[in-house]
C-alpha cells in the first residue's frame, strides 16, 4: 500500500495545515464577518460588503481590517448579520448605508451600535454577541458551526480550522476496517431519511465484491422546508469532501458524485470549486497524498424530480435515465451505480465524519439519545419567531426547539402543530410538545425525522389544506411507476380537495383511510410508502377540523377560500379608503369616512383588505359556516336598506 | 450543416458521445436554447444511439425542462411549504391573474413564463418569488404588481 513519498506528502501537508492555523491565530485586525448564504445574498449581504469595502477605502481602513464573506450562520430571520471580531460583536439587519457608521464608530472609536444589536423580543434586553442570543443558547452547533469562521472559496481557510487533519488521520494511522468500526461504534445514522446506521451501510460496501466502487453525495435536497445540506454545501463544501474521501478510503472506492439540486446554483459553484482546490493539493486524483488510494469526484445536476432523493432514482438519475426507483434488495452497496457495490450518504452525514474521526467515537455517542446518536440540524420555518437552521444534541424536545430557540409564534397567536420530514413526514400536535425528538420518537408519532424540516403552524393553519398541499406535491412527484402511488395519492388529493372546497361527504374520511393503507402497504419506494403520512397525521390529531370542514362547510382555520368570506365590519370601518385602493379586482366600495363594502361576487377572497386594514381598526373579518351564509345575507340586507 | 446542429454536436461531443451524460447534454442545450427544440432532440437520439422515446421520456420527466419556448423573463413562485403557510398560493394566482396565464405558461407576447418550484430554501423571507435569479423576499399581493411593472419597464427602456 505505502510508497516511498507517502509519509512525505502527509508531512508536507500536515505542515501546511499547522501553518495555517497559526496564521489565523495570528490575526489581530479587527475582521468583519458577513453572513452570505443564499438568503442572506436575497436580504442584501453582498450589498452590505460592498459599501464596506467602499467606506474602509475612504477611511483609509483597507489593510486594518478584513472582511470575511462566509456561508449561512443559520439565524436567518437576522439577515443580513456581520460578526465583527474580536469582540464577536453580533450586529443584525444590516443595511448598506450602515457601513459608514460601523466602521468609523465601531472599528475606530470602538463603540458599539445599540441600533443595530439585537433585542430579545420579550424581554427587551439587548445582546451583544450570538451567545447571549436565545436562538443560539441552546444549540450544539458541531457541524453548522464552522461556517461562521470560514470563507467557503478558499480551501486555506478551511485548513486553518484543521480541517483535513482528520483524512491525514485515517490515512496515517487507520485501516479501514478501522475507520468503519469507528463510524459504527459511533452510532451515527444516516441524516437524510430512514436513518440507517452509516457505518453498518459503509461495512455492507466494503465487504461486497467486485473492484469498482462508488460513493454518492445524495445532496437532491428536495423536501420543502428543509436547507441544511445546502448551507452546508453553500459555507462548508470542504467537510463533505473531506467526509467523501474518507469513506471512499473506507470502503474502497476509487470514483464518486456529488448529486446535486439544479435550483442550489451557489452550492453548485462552491463545491466545484471545492473539488478543483482539493484536486491542487493532492487531495483528489491520482495517488491522493502518494498513497495508493485514487478518487475522483464528478458532480451530476439533478433536473428537477423530487424522487431522485430515493437512492435508486438517485443512481438511475445518474446513468442518466428517467428516475424511477427500483426494488431492494439488491441494495446499492452490492449493486449500485452501473451495477457495482455504492454508497450513498446525504450531506449532513458526510460533514459528521470528520468530526467523528477527529473527536473519536466515545466523544460523539455520548451526545444524544439511546438509538440516535449526535447533533440534527434542523430548518425551523413557517409561523415561528426566530427562523433558521438550528442545530441541537438528539433528545431535546420540540418545546425547547419551538419556544426557546425559535422564540415561539409570532403575533402571540397560538401553537398548532409542527410539520416535520416533509412530504413523508407528518404533523405533530401541541399535545406532544414535550416529545424528545429523535429517529424513534418522530416515527412513533407517525411523523419521521426525514432531513430536518421543521414548518410550525398556527392557529391560522389549516391542517386540512396542508394535508392537501402535500398530497399535490406528492401526485406531482410521484414516478407513475407504481399504481398504488400514482393513482392512490391523485384520488387522495382529489378527495381532500373536495373536503376543502366544502364538497365533502360523509365516509370521505373513512374512503382516505383506506386508500392511504393500500398507497402504503403496495408503493415500491420511500415516496410511495411514506405518502399517506401527512393525511393519516392530521386526521390522527385533527380529525375534528376535517369533520368541520365537511359536516359544516366551515374552515376553523379560516383559511379555505370556498369555505370563507370576507367581511367589513362597518361598525369599524373609519373609511381610510385603504383596503379599497389596494382590492386588486375593485371590489371594494365606499367614500372617505364612510364604512366601505366588499361586493362578494367580484371578491376573489386573495385577503388584500385584511393584510392592510390597520391593527387598530381591525375592521376586516373572515367568516365560515353558518355565520359566513349570515353574513352574506346580512350583508346584503344591510347594503339594500341604506 | 445548420448552425444549430453544429453547436449540438459540439456539445455532445463534449461529453464524449456517451449516453450516460444525457440528462447533462439535456440541460446544456436548454441552457443554450432556453428549451428543448423538437428536431434538436431528434439529433440528439441518433448521434447518441438511443431511442427518441428514452430522450423524451428523460426530457418529460424532470422538472427542469421545456419542450416548449419560454419567455424572455422567468417568474418562479416557491410553494415550499413554507412559503405556502405564508401565503404562496395567493401569490401564484395573483400572478396567474395579472398575466393571464396558468402556471407552466408562457405570455402570448413572450414576455413572461410563470413557474412554481417546491423549495427553494430560503424559508426565512417567505414567501419568496425568483425572477431570472434575482431574488424577491417577503411578497404580498400587492408587491405582484410592483415586481412585474419593474419588468415591463425594463423592457421598454430598451
Amino acid at each position: 500500500m505505502k510508497t516511498s513519498s507517502k509519509l512525505d506528502f502527509l508531512e508536507k501537508l500536515k505542515h501546511h495545515i499547522d501553518n495555517q492555523i497559526q496564521k489565523r491565530k495570528s490575526i489581530h485586525k479587527p475582521i468583519l464577518i458577513v453572513s452570505a448564504g443564499t438568503c442572506g445574498r436575497a436580504r442584501g449581504s453582498l450589498k452590505v460588503v460592498d459599501s464596506l469595502r467602499k467606506e474602509a477605502k475612504k477611511e483609509n481602513l483597507r489593510d486594518k481590517i478584513e472582511i470575511k464573506i462566509t456561508g449561512c450562520h443559520g439565524f436567518c430571520e437576522a439577515e443580513p448579520n456581520i460578526i465583527i471580531q474580536p469582540q464577536n460583536l453580533f450586529y443584525q439587519k444590516v443595511e448598506p448605508r450602515d457601513a459608514k457608521e460601523i466602521l468609523t464608530e465601531t472599528i475606530i472609536n470602538k463603540k458599539i451600535i445599540e441600533r443595530l444589536l439585537y433585542f430579545h423580543p420579550a424581554s427587551g434586553e439587548k445582546a451583544l454577541n450570538e451567545d447571549e442570543i436565545d436562538f443560539y443558547k441552546k444549540q450544539m452547533r458541531i457541524v453548522l458551526g464552522d461556517n461562521a469562521l470560514i470563507d467557503p472559496t478558499d480551501i486555506n481557510e478551511y485548513f486553518s480550522i484543521g480541517g483535513y487533519s482528520s483524512l491525514l488521520k485515517v490515512l496515517k494511522k487507520m485501516t479501514p476496517e478501522e475507520v468503519i468500526e469507528t463510524v459504527k461504534k459511533s452510532g451515527l445514522r444516516g441524516r437524510g431519511g430512514a436513518g440507517f446506521p452509516t457505518g453498518s451501510k459503509w461495512e455492507f460496501a466494503r465487504r461486497a465484491k467486485g473492484d469498482k466502487k462508488y460513493i454518492i453525495c445524495n445532496a437532491d435536497e428536495g423536501d420543502p422546508g428543509a436547507y441544511m445540506d445546502r448551507s452546508l454545501m453553500e459555507g462548508n463544501p470542504h467537510r463533505v469532501l473531506e467526509g467523501m474521501i474518507i469513506a471512499a478510503y473506507a470502503i474502497g472506492a476509487d470514483e464518486g458524485y456529488i448529486y446535486i439540486r439544479d435550483e442550489y446554483p451557489l452550492a453548485l459553484q462552491h463545491i466545484t470549486l471545492a473539488i478543483e482546490q482539493a484536486k491542487e493539493y493532492g487531495l483528489l486524483g491520482k495517488n491522493i497524498l502518494g498513497t495508493q488510494f485514487t478518487l475522483d469526484i464528478h458532480i451530476a445536476k439533478g433536473a428537477g424530480a423530487f424522487v431522485c432523493g430515493e437512492e435508486t432514482a438517485l443512481i438511475a438519475s445518474i446513468e442518466g435515465r428517467v428516475g424511477e426507483p427500483r426494488q431492494r434488495p439488491p441494495f446499492p452497496a452490492t449493486k449500485g451505480l452501473w451495477g457495482k457495490p455504492t454508497t450513498i450518504n446525504n450531506v449532513e452525514t458526510w460533514a459528521n465524519i470528520p468530526h467523528i474521526i477527529d473527536k473519536g467515537w466515545e466523544w460523539f455517542s455520548k451526545i444524544g439519545t439511546n438509538g440516535s446518536k449526535g447533533t440534527k440540524i434542523f430548518s425551523l420555518v413557517g409561523k415561528i419567531n426566530n427562523t433558521g437552521l438550528v442545530e441541537v444534541p438528539m433528545g431535546i424536545t420540540l418545546r425547547e426547539i419551538i419556544y426557546e430557540i425559535g422564540g415561539g409564534i409570532p403575533k402571540g397567536k397560538e401553537f398548532k402543530a409542527v410539520q416535520t420530514g416533509g412530504p413523508s413526514g407528518g404533523c405533530v400536535p401541541k399535545e406532544m410538545l414535550d416529545l424528545p425528538i429523535d429517529y424513534e420518537s418522530l416515527t412513533q408519532a407517525g411523523s419521521i425525522m426525514g432531513s430536518g424540516g421543521m414548518i410550525v403552524m398556527d392557529e391560522n393553519t389549516c391542517m386540512v389544506d396542508i394535508a392537501k398541499y402535500f398530497l399535490n406535491f406528492l401526485r406531482d412527484e410521484s414516478c407513475g411507476k407504481c399504481l398504488s402511488c400514482r393513482e392512490g395519492t391523485q384520488r387522495m388529493w382529489e378527495i381532500v380537495k373536495d373536503i376543502t372546497e366544502g364538497k365533502g361527504k360523509e365516509g370521505d374520511l373513512e374512503l382516505l383511510e383506506t386508500l392511504a393503507k393500500a398507497v402504503k402497504d403496495a408503493s415500491l419506494c420511500g415516496l410511495g410508502q411514506t405518502a399517506p403520512n401527512p393525511v393519516l397525521t392530521t386526521l390522527r390529531y385533527f380529525r375534528k377540523e376535517y369533520e368541520a370542514h365537511i359536516r359544516e362547510k366551515a374552515c376553523p382555520a379560516l383559511q379555505c377560500k370556498e369555505l370563507i368570506v370576507y367581511y367589513i365590519l362597518p361598525e369599524k370601518c373609519v373609511g381610510c379608503l385603504l383596503c379599497l385602493k389596494n382590492c386588486p379586482v375593485n371590489a371594494i366600495s365606499g367614500e372617505r369616512k364612510k364604512p366601505h363594502f366588499i361586493d362578494q361576487e367580484s371578491c376573489i377572497k386573495c385577503g388584500s383588505c385584511l393584510e392592510v386594514c390597520p391593527p387598530k381598526v381591525a375592521a376586516v373579518r373572515r367568516f365560515t359556516g353558518r355565520e359566513k351564509e349570515e353574513v352574506i345575507k346580512g350583508a346584503y340586507r344591510e347594503r339594500a336598506k341604506s | 450543416m445548420n448552425p444549430e446542429n453544429q453547436k449540438v454536436f459540439s456539445l455532445i461531443e463534449k461529453y464524449k458521445n456517451e449516453k450516460r451524460a444525457l440528462i447533462s447534454i439535456l440541460q446544456e442545450i436548454q441552457a443554450e436554447f432556453n428549451y428543448l427544440p423538437q428536431d434538436i432532440l431528434r439529433v440528439v437520439a441518433k448521434t447518441l444511439n438511443v431511442p427518441l422515446i428514452d430522450v423524451v421520456g428523460v426530457a418529460t420527466f424532470y422538472r427542469a425542462f421545456s419542450l416548449k419556448p419560454r419567455g424572455k423573463h422567468l417568474i418562479t413562485v416557491c410553494l415550499g411549504t413554507a412559503c405556502h403557510v405564508r401565503g404562496g398560493p395567493k401569490i401564484l394566482e395573483e400572478f396567474e391573474r395579472q398575466l393571464k396565464i396558468k402556471s407552466g405558461e408562457t405570455t402570448s407576447d413572450n414576455q413572461f413564463s410563470l413557474e412554481t418550484v417546491a423549495c427553494l430554501g430560503c424559508c426565512a423571507i417567505g414567501p419568496v418569488v425568483v425572477v431570472d435569479g434575482n431574488y424577491h423576499a417577503q411578497t404580498n399581493i400587492r408587491k405582484v404588481n410592483l415586481i412585474l411593472k419593474k419588468y415591463i419597464k425594463k423592457e421598454k427602456k430598451k
